[in-house]
């Protein structure tokens, strides 16, 4: 199954809801268009919810770390929503839990931005 | 990006005319247990074009094989995901993308263990040199965390260097319980 993805806006902030895989050639390139789009439009506050995600392999991974540095580079924020065990895991074991603003509520991750 | 459909037909005929050894007795050496070593000494040996969909079709194989070796969903999963990890480099770093480069998989069950290597025809690889992904200056790069997976997710990881290319084996061993209980005194 490849990745599908839907985009809305709540209180000034980008959420990003995400399905599927997010690996080498289906979901990674996709992740990166959608995050580069929006950082053009001025979206800097960024929401990506993973709770759909399925699979993530070591370049999803990375394009998950590449969406992290490019829109703080732009001076904008993301965080991530709603991970799932395997994307728990995945990110423990390579050290990025702590590098990600990690939330389990779409409201509190909304109010946690800076206004 | 991919219909499901076509490819997994398509990838199934590519798999079917490249089968080059199937259900081989790995080992003769416990000859009082004929019975034994035909259900467990299997071995099989895909050559695949270098293409993603070749990734994902040995994503696909070693998810099987490892749920049909004894392996729980969880161990299954980090099997399958570190065959994928092997296969991205193998078609991607290793060959290149080449047409005229293949992938080689191959699978063996051996009595206690599934053992799986993956090989390339590329310009080699030295696993020593590789950056820890892990280290503060790395934690944010966009790649390099592929062999650091494979080697969380499996039991033993080894590389050999052919000429050309990198031979990478990954060895997974089976729990007691999974295998009668005898393979705790190797």
């Amino acid at each position: 199954m490849t990745m599908k993805s839907n985009t809305r806006q709540v209180d000034g902030v980008t959420i990003i809801d995400l399905s599927g895989r997010i690996t080498l050639g289906e979901g990674s390139t996709v992740l990166r268009d959608l995050v580069r789009q929006n950082v053009a439009k001025g979206n800097k506050k960024i929401l990506l919810n993973l709770g759909d995600v399925t699979y993530i392999d070591s370049s999803g991974i990375g394009e998950l770390v590449s969406a992290f540095t490019s829109v703080r580079n732009a001076g904008g924020e993301l965080k991530l929503l709603n991970l799932t065990k395997k994307v728990h895991d995945l990110l423990q074991i390579t050290k990025l839990y702590t590098v990600f603003d990690v939330k389990d509520d779409e409201a509190a991750a909304i109010q946690a931005f800076s206004k | 990006m991919f219909d499901t459909g076509t490819l997994g037909q398509a990838n199934y005929g590519i798999l079917g005319s490249s089968l080059i050894l199937a259900l081989s007795r790995a080992s003769k050496r416990e000859k009082g247990d004929g019975n034994r070593l035909s259900m467990t000494a299997k071995k099989v040996v895909y050559k695949l074009d270098s293409t993603l969909e070749s990734v994902n079709e040995a994503e696909q194989k070693a998810s099987e094989l490892a749920s049909a070796s004894g392996f729980d969903e969880e161990e299954a999963l980090r099997i399958e995901m570190a065959v994928r990890e092997a296969a991205v480099n193998a078609v991607y770093h290793g060959n290149g993308y080449d047409p005229n480069k293949k992938m080689t998989l191959a699978f063996e069950r051996t009595e206690d263990a599934l053992v799986i290597t993956v090989s390339d025809e590329g310009h080699g690889l030295d696993p020593e040199t590789l950056p820890d992904p892990l280290a503060p200056e790395n934690l944010l790069k966009p790649s390099g965390r592929g062999i650091f997976l494979i080697r969380s997710f499996m039991d033993e990881v080894r590389f050999r260097k052919l000429d050309p290319g990198t031979e990478i084996t990954l060895i997974k061993h089976v729990r007691s319980h999974d295998a009668d209980g005898k393979e705790e005194s190797k």
